[in-house]
């Protein structure tokens, strides 16, 4: 019974791509390629290809976007897929909805699938909302009848009644979206693939968008793939979770080990080296080399390069560099800024007159924070050292990022996310009701 | 328990080279009409003139074609008066040449909405096809008025029992119009220097297609090579043969024009249908 609820089966996809420009070689190696296929022979360029690191400089001019990427969803699930930056998400959905074709591998499908980013899609600005409509409705594979049942309910939930028989360059681009959404809404897929576009939108767009995710999960038992960064809404809404890493499939199951898998160091290294910052003040004598925080919720512990979690025990430790063989007092000090340059606080042995030194070549200096109640954001750190008595040994200005992330601060399910809840979370903080 | 499922349809790397997948292009044909209504509802839209343009550039080209090759350089139509001559060959080339170019950067033209959604490709130049197919209605009527004008006012003209095969006369232009342009607009993909090709290649084409040029003057010049392996050259000239009684028509050249057709649509479906899988990773 088991296997008849498997919707759609991935087996071993791989989508290799050609890095560099198309020119002259573009010919050669078709040539080639068709030279060996016409001998009955395997396509050479398969062969080789490196696995898609950005970084990395490779030596290939092939890499492979996704590597031997197998799943199985089966119906009524919620599968989130979450992957750093060129970790092969966006190919995977351009495979899925058929926008481009694997290298090798298959995908089975019970059901149609549609993806929800393509929100306007062949809206064509002369024709008018209704026609659009229409338009758009079969591009997203509606028949006629399909879109005449439903219109005026899509006129209704899209808002722009009035402008309806207008042509949509008239329309605000909020308008334009507003009726892209609700063709998108109205749409009864089997498989319903959204990107983590959506994000582009504003609040209540992005609102009316996960609602409408879950609707369609809850009450027609369809299934969705749902692509994003945010860790929130993945751990809100998926009931499964793929973890993808340069191509490969790195953890599929439940979704909480995955979010901490793929925060955790498991799934990427902990690049802080410091030393590649060029831009510092001081004179050099020492030098700081590393530095990492981990975060501590509830016995559980994760190591990284920048994430630490709201609301958590933190440390942070702190590499520094010896040039000199003597042995020396330290001040040491973390200026916190936001993204526009604004001091949120400061953490330095300055005030707290702890006692640090530099003895050895290496020393590691760990800073504690107990609780850390900075809201999720963005914050970029200063570390400043300065010799007791002496001159600044090193200097790195704004340069050095820690990302807060998001939790459930309060333990209330509450969490502040606007602007005007400011930097800082308040712990203890009660509430009496005095007549 | 491994028994087979009943999957949807399923991805692969390679699609079969035939796989033309009707069924689904079926599913999705309300695309296709609103494609049709698109393409003919916004071309003209806020234009003065509208639609009169469908016709305003077959007459002056014919009216042009009329100064300047008939009365300027003199070359003779035979019996058919020269403006009905060339307005004959004109409606009928204009429909192969629409097909043809518009169809040939199928790919290139909307790659944006083909980059995002998916639906079978090949509805897209079909479109083409037959929103192409109104604007020669509507130019072929032009056409039928000026015929009935010059057959009142005297010309002797009449078209033949052969006229009953004009629609395979079309449906060779437009095979033979979509064939190429999808050839070409796979070919694109990848290589842009075909662009370039399209854009005067059809210019010159259109000289060694019998539109404005009789075949009578080919014979005299003994240039007839350069026409006879043209299947437009035939087209065109058998449907001058059958609307205006009058052309040199061969049973070689009917079955040449009409194997030509066929074979070069179905390479264009082939091409076509390998080229729409994964032509967004290279264009």
């Amino acid at each position: 019974m088991e296997e008849s609820n498997v919707i759609l089966k991935v087996e071993n996809i791989s989508k290799q791509y050609r890095l560099g420009t198309l020119g002259t070689g573009t010919i050669s190696h078709d040539l080639n390629r068709w030279w060996h296929r016409i001998r009955g022979k395997e396509d050479p360029y398969l062969k080789i290809g490196e696995t898609n690191d950005r970084s990395t400089k490779g030596t290939s001019e092939y890499v492979w976007a996704l590597k031997d990427v197998s799943f199985e969803v089966k119906k009524g699930e919620i599968l989130g897929i979450i992957g750093k930056n060129g970790a092969g998400k966006s190919t995977l959905l351009k495979i899925l909805s058929r926008v481009t074709g694997p290298t090798t591998g298959s995908i089975k499908t019970k059901g149609r699938i549609v993806s929800l980013l393509e929100v306007g899609t062949g809206f064509h600005p002369e024709m008018t909302g209704r026609e659009n409509v229409y338009l758009n409705g079969a591009i997203l594979g509606m028949t006629k009848k399909e879109i005449n049942e439903k219109i005026d309910e899509i006129i209704s939930f899209s808002g722009c009644e009035r402008y309806i028989d207008t042509p949509t360059k008239r329309y605000s681009s909020g308008m334009t979206v507003r009726l892209a959404f609700a063709v998108a809404a109205f749409l009864e897929p089997d498989i319903l693939v959204v990107d983590e576009v959506l994000a582009v939108g504003d609040a209540e767009f992005q609102k009316k968008a996960i609602g409408k995710m879950q609707d369609i999960s809850n009450s027609d038992g369809r299934t969705v793939l749902f692509v994003s960064h945010d860790m929130a809404a993945i751990q809100s809404l998926c009931t499964e979770l793929l973890v993808l890493g340069n191509g490969v499939n790195l953890f599929q199951g439940n979704v909480s080990e995955g979010v901490d898998f793929y925060l955790s160091d498991k799934n990427q290294e902990v690049n802080s080296d410091l030393l590649s910052l060029t831009i510092r003040k001081g004179n050099k004598t020492s030098l700081f080399k590393k530095i990492s925080f981990t975060s501590n919720t509830q016995g559980k512990e994760f190591k990284d390069s920048s994430k630490v979690y709201s609301g958590s025990k933190i440390f942070i430790d702190i590499e520094i560099e010896n040039k000199r063989a003597l042995s020396r007092e330290i001040y040491i000090a973390m200026d916190f800024v936001d993204s526009k340059g604004i001091a949120v606080m400061n953490i330095s042995n300055e005030f707290t007159k702890n006692k640090l030194y530099l003895k050895d070549k290496k020393s590691i200096i760990r800073f504690e924070i107990a609780n850390l109640n900075l809201r999720s954001m963005d914050y970029y750190i200063s570390l400043w050292g300065c010799e007791v008595g002496g001159s600044v040994f090193d200097f790195i200005e704004n340069q050095i990022k820690m990302e807060v992330i998001e939790t459930d601060f309060f333990r209330t399910g509450a969490i502040p996310r606007g602007k005007q809840h400011g930097y800082i979370l308040l712990a203890n903080n009660s509430y009496n009701f005095e007549k | 328990m491994n028994k087979e499922e009943n999957w949807l349809y399923e991805i692969n790397p390679k699609n079969n080279l035939f796989d033309l997948n009707l069924k689904e292009v079926w599913r999705y044909r309300d695309l296709l009409f609103l494609f049709v209504k698109r393409d003919v509802v916004t071309v003209y839209k806020q234009t003065i003139l509208g639609p009169l343009w469908y016709l305003i550039q077959p007459l002056f080209t014919s009216i042009v074609f009329t100064l300047v090759f008939n009365k300027i350089a003199n070359i003779s139509t035979g019996g058919i008066p020269p403006f009905l001559f060339n307005l004959a060959g004109i409606t009928s080339w204009n429909y192969f040449k629409d097909c043809l170019t518009e169809t040939s950067d199928t790919f290139k033209k909307n790659q944006a909405i083909f980059g995002k959604v998916y639906f079978p490709r090949v509805i897209m130049p079909m479109s083409v096809v037959i929103s192409n197919l109104l604007k020669f209605g509507i130019q072929f009527g032009i056409f039928i008025c000026f015929y009935l004008y010059f057959v009142f006012s005297g010309s002797v003209i009449s078209p033949n029992i052969y006229v009953l095969t004009y629609p395979i006369v079309l449906l060779c232009m437009a095979m033979l119009g979509l064939g190429l342009g999808m050839i070409i607009s796979s070919m694109v993909t990848k290589y842009r220097d075909l662009t370039f090709l399209v854009s005067f290649g059809v210019q010159l084409l259109m000289y060694i297609s019998l539109v404005s040029l009789p075949y009578s003057l080919f014979k005299e010049n003994n240039l007839t090579w350069a026409v006879d392996f043209n299947p437009v050259a035939h087209i065109i000239e058998y449907s001058r043969f059958v609307l205006l009684g009058e052309g040199s028509v061969t049973l070689f050249g009917v079955l040449y024009t009409l194997i030509i057709s066929v074979v070069v649509f179905l390479f264009g479906i082939l091409v076509f249908n390998k080229t729409e899988k994964s032509f967004i990773d290279t264009i």
